[in-house]
């Protein structure tokens, strides 16, 4: 399994806990960084003021669209925008399957999009079956070398 | 210019001279023919009264043959200047004296003819015969005369004639001129008013009234049709002005009812914009809590479940299954919103291949079931295929769910004609409903069965009607009891 950390951009305490229980109850046991907006999200991958980045680029980034400050179509835009993280896995994870949001995401250059489902052993599955596809299945492309 | 082009002054005085001329004509030649058969009449009359006082004085010469005093008392005539020649016979014939002496033998008669005085070859000439009064005739006198006198009097005639002739036309033209006007001046008058009328489109003008003759009677009608077209003009541009006002009320209403429409569309607009917002937002807010509701009612179950009896467990489960019914109560109202305001593409749509589509997806979703469906092939209708796909499924879905208790289940696609139309159907031997409460049918959360009979949330058919309604169709429904319900629409 890709050791990687996992970005989950969630401003729903409740959806964090849920999300996070989700994993655990399947064993998916990488590191879990919660950013609680999309401003929070930008400045752990790119460095807040200048500042350089915290930490590693995460495996995948789990992206709520709704969010105070900088939503998250303007997140997914920042990524795809730098160099650095054009390649990195962006799941957006979120309550509406509002068509424009689904087309918008897309659009932007998500690579997958899943609606929360409202019960919880379903989405608990739904958890179980993204983890296993990105942390597991999937090929990341290798890291851009710096320039 | 020919004669009917003259003016009509000219005319008229031209009619009037060529009368006169006429007239004085006539009246000259009679004249003429007049004094010239008197004066021939006198000249015949002087010739003869001349001839017996020569014949008298000439018996004694003739009776004693003395020719000198022949000659002598011829030679009298000379105080007569229209005589040219005349002579004496004796009885026998033969001449006996001339006059003048030098007159040749072939200028007289050879011998005399008969008596009397008459006109020949142009001259008057007279035989006279000389006698004693009561003797035997002694011979014959010869006079001739010529007609100098006589074309003298034709041509003083004439003459008189003429100038009368002339006086009288320049009196006559002169009058013609004067009063050719009574008759020409009221047509004239007619006529240059005629033409202002036509040149100016004046219908104001009057021609003057100059009598009250056959013209003054013309005057008359023609002011009077001046006087009518006037007042029919006036009249039509009363309602010409009338009907531009109308125009241009009707003009400012429809100005107005555009501006009303323009403000009712903005405001439409604005109330979609907003809808919008309200969906989007219902669509990401609404749902998080119920999330949490579910998810840790669930977590409660997993971590504590041990520590609850089951009436306790069982609380946990209805509030999950209360918070998962308003998750899909949600979603079918947010359809509902979308489905309402979704953009259409009218495209011809093959009904019949979506239906067979969805009752496909039916059978694969629940593999238990044994239903008969009856598909017409070859329904096509016009519409947007992915609302008229939604109309198809909610109908066909309502068809497989109310014929659950069903023994030998059956669902059907048609279409009949009906009122010129196109009428398609979708019906069933299901469950059926009340009449009653038909037209509670497509009402949004109206549910004519319990939850607990059948599930559902009551917006489907809400939905159907909806769509069938942006199509500009109807849709209606037919239902006894047990024994089935058929959906009909037009689009």
């Amino acid at each position: 399994m890709n050791p990687g950390k996992i970005l989950l951009v969630e401003d729903n305490p409740d959806d964090v806990a849920l999300t996070m229980r989700a994993l655990k109850s399947h064993n998916i046991t990488n590191d879990v960084v919660v950013a609680q907006d999309g401003a929070q999200a930008l400045d752990y991958l790119f460095g807040a003021k200048g500042k350089a980045p915290v930490g590693d680029l995460p495996a995948v980034v789990l992206l709520d669209l709704k969010l105070p400050k900088v939503n998250g179509l303007e997140v997914l835009q920042r990524i795809r925008a730098t160099e650095a993280t054009r390649l990195l896995p962006v799941v957006i994870l979120t309550s509406s399957d509002e068509e424009r949001d689904i087309i918008d995401g897309y659009s932007l250059g998500a690579n997958s999009y899943v609606r929360k489902p409202v019960d919880f052993v379903e989405f608990t599955e739904a958890a179980r079956q993204l983890g296993l596809y990105w942390l597991l299945m999937n090929r990341v492309a290798p890291v851009p070398r710096k320039l | 210019m020919s004669l009917r082009d003259w003016p009509i002054r000219k005319k008229l005085t031209a009619l009037l001279l060529l009368i006169s001329s006429v007239v004085l004509l006539l009246t000259s030649a009679a004249f003429v023919t007049y004094e010239v058969a008197a004066f021939r009449q006198t000249t015949l009359k002087n010739l003869s009264t001349l001839g017996r006082v020569i014949a008298a004085n000439s018996t004694a010469s003739l009776a004693f043959a003395n020719q000198a005093d022949a000659k002598e008392i011829l030679s009298a005539l000379r105080a007569e200047s229209h005589v040219v020649a005349a002579a004496l016979y004796d009885k026998d014939g033969r001449l006996f004296s001339r006059y003048p002496a030098t007159l040749r033998d072939d200028a007289l008669p050879a011998a005399p003819e008969r008596d009397g005085y008459r006109f020949e070859h142009g001259y008057v000439i007279g035989l006279e015969p000389v006698a004693e009064t009561g003797n035997p005739r002694l011979g014959t006198l010869y006079l001739q005369s010529d007609m100098k006198a006589v074309s003298h009097t034709l041509r003083l005639s004439a003459a008189i004639a003429a100038g009368v002739m002339a006086i009288s036309l320049l009196m006559a033209y002169l009058l013609a001129a004067v009063l050719q006007r009574r008759v020409a001046d009221p047509i004239l008058a007619l006529a240059e008013t005629a033409a202002a009328v036509s040149t100016r489109q004046d219908y104001s003008v009057r021609a003057p009234k100059l009598g009250e003759d056959e013209l003054g009677t013309l005057t008359d009608a023609f002011n009077l049709m001046l006087g009518r077209i006037e007042d029919q003009n006036r009249e039509l541009r009363h309602y010409a002005t009338e009907l531009e006002q109308r125009v241009a009320d009707r003009t400012h209403e429809l100005e107005d009812r555009n501006e009303a429409l323009r403000r009712n569309a903005a405001e439409l607009l604005a109330a979609n914009t907003e809808l919008d917002a309200f969906a989007y937002s219902v669509s990401h807010d609404l749902r998080a809590p119920l999330r949490s509701i579910d998810g840790f009612s669930q977590v409660l179950l997993e971590d504590y479940g041990t520590q609850l009896d089951e009436p306790g467990r069982d609380s946990l489960q209805r509030v999950r299954a209360a918070s998962q019914r308003m998750a899909l109560l949600i979603d079918d109202l947010l359809k509902l919103a979308r489905f309402s305001r979704a953009e259409m593409r009218t495209e011809v749509v093959d009904l019949s291949k979506i239906a067979g589509e969805i009752v496909a997806e039916l059978q694969r979703s629940t593999p238990d079931r044994q239903v008969e469906c009856a598909i017409a092939q070859g329904l096509e209708a016009r519409g947007d295929s992915r609302l008229l796909r939604v109309v198809l499924e909610n109908l066909l879905r309502n068809g497989w769910k109310y014929t659950a208790k069903q023994p030998r289940p059956r669902i059907e696609f048609a279409s009949v004609a009906g009122n010129g139309e196109r009428v398609f159907l979708v019906r069933d031997n299901g469950a059926g409903f009340d009449m009653q409460y038909a037209d509670k049918l497509f009402g949004v959360f109206q549910r004519l069965h319990s939850a607990a009979e059948f599930e559902g949330t009551g917006v489907g058919l809400a939905t159907v009607r909806r769509i069938i309604a942006r199509h500009g169709g109807r849709i209606w429904a037919e239902a006894v009891v047990d024994q089935g319900a058929t959906f009909y629409f037009t689009l």
